[in-house]
């Protein structure tokens, strides 16, 4: 992570026309790239769970869903902070970012719907449920966005190149970036598993003891 | 076949005649969608020019609120005395019951929307004659029904299920929402080339979560 934010700061040039802001996206693609790989792993844990019925899966897909719902904020406020200065406004309703608050939104209902739920096991179906329902409606929302955006003209002009010739340094700090992001990810994901183990050991232990 | 068909139209029909008898989900979502278009018409002030921009929004998020509250009330009567329980007792697959509920809710929605459709165009001063009126919400209320019925079996279920529904229900059905919003623009504005896309965004939607709900529907109400 420390070699990462080195690279970032001192090797990758700085850009010409956007200046040191545009660093955030050293961070902000990586964060966009974890959030989806998240909901993907949630999508996966949760069509498991329903059909294998076993604990882990759940697990899996709740540790997912946790960092992910991280993730995607921090995907939100930096992309937040590098619109202002590039593209004089905070918040644009484009498709891309009206599918990341939607998906958000529903990954935040996701984690309300476990708190919510009258006991584990039925708080796992429920969200497991609602994490196949709300993955297969990202790619629809993203559809119905574009549809709406081409009806109602942009407001605001885009980065001319935003892709496209990407200068080679910045490109393998945007790779390394992106790579150290994955492995946190999944340092995260691990780290939430034990926390589930964990918890259903003391469970156990407490109900072996008879104490509750 | 008929072992499908048949017990689909059972539990719709006792929903129906429930609903014939207390006019409970009926009266809620009519009633609740007018009072929301009076109060836009005083929020937005409608004029000649602006009405085709503010009806089709005014209109389908009425509807939808009113919706959340019609799926809330049906769950719930089901949850209160037990009839749920009955229901899973039923000799029929959990997609059965999926369907019955979601062609139950589907009906009481129509025919309120029978009512509250033309009555926003009165309120608001345009012409609604046009075919493809009846589509767009004919298909946006089955899609609507199909993911409401799913999340309101998933709601009765939790605390403070009143908030959970839409909690969960109105990010996923935003497809629909925008679909019918643009799509009823596009009517009233006389622009039939929009349209067909967006009834085609709405079949999508209504085909590819009938069949997901109606596949998980049984993880839903296992005990």
């Amino acid at each position: 992570m420390i070699t990462n934010l080195a690279l970032i700061f001192f090797w990758a040039p700085t850009e010409m026309v956007m200046g040191l802001v545009q660093k955030v996206l050293y961070v902000h693609v990586p964060l966009a790239w974890i959030g989806f790989l998240a909901f993907f792993v949630v999508f996966i844990g949760s069509v498991m769970y329903l059909w294998k019925k076993a604990q882990p899966w759940d697990g899996l897909a709740q540790a997912a869903a946790e960092v992910g719902v991280l993730c995607t904020t921090l995907m939100l406020v930096t992309g937040a902070i590098w619109a202002k200065p590039v593209w004089g406004v905070w918040w644009t309703w484009d498709p891309r970012l009206t599918t990341s608050t939607i998906l958000w939104l529903m990954y935040v209902g996701y984690l309300m719907l476990r708190g919510y739920a009258p006991s584990r096991e039925q708080g796992a179906r429920y969200a497991a449920v609602m994490g196949i329902v709300a993955f297969v409606n990202v790619p629809i929302v993203y559809y119905s966005t574009i549809l709406w955006r081409t009806v109602h003209p942009e407001m605001v002009i885009g980065p001319a190149s935003e892709t496209g010739n990407l200068d080679s340094q910045m490109r393998t700090v945007l790779l390394f970036s992106a790579l150290t992001f994955t492995l946190l990810f999944v340092y995260l994901v691990k780290e939430r598993l034990a926390l589930t183990c964990a918890y259903d050991r003391i469970l156990s232990i407490r109900h072996k003891e008879g104490i509750y | 076949m008929n072992y499908f068909l048949i017990p689909i139209l059972q539990i719709a029909y006792k929903d129906i005649i429930l609903e014939l008898r207390t006019k409970d989900i009926f009266v809620t979502i009519l009633i609740f969608a007018l009072l929301m278009g009076v109060i836009f018409s005083f929020v937005f002030v409608p004029t000649k020019q602006n009405v085709v921009l503010i009806l089709p929004g005014t209109l389908w998020v009425s509807i939808t609120f009113a919706g959340v509250l019609g799926f809330n009330r049906s769950l719930v009567l089901e949850k209160d005395k037990g009839n749920l329980d009955g229901l899973l007792l039923c000799p029929v697959t959990r997609d059965v019951i999926y369907f019955g509920k979601f062609l139950g809710l589907f009906l009481f929605m129509i025919s309120a929307e029978i009512f509250i459709v033309p009555l926003y165009a009165v309120l608001y001063n345009v012409s609604i004659l046009d075919v493809g009126i009846p589509v767009i919400v004919i298909l946006t209320t089955i899609g609507f029904a199909a993911v409401g019925t799913l999340f309101s079996a998933i709601c009765v279920n939790t605390r403070s299920r009143e908030v959970m529904l839409p909690i969960l229900l109105l990010p996923v059905s935003v497809p629909i929402i925008v679909a019918a919003v643009e799509g009823t623009r596009s009517i009233l504005e006389g622009s039939p080339v929009g349209i067909e896309r967006w009834v085609q965004l709405l079949a999508a939607f209504d085909v590819i979560f009938l069949v997901l709900a109606a596949f998980t529907f049984g993880a839903v109400l296992e005990e």
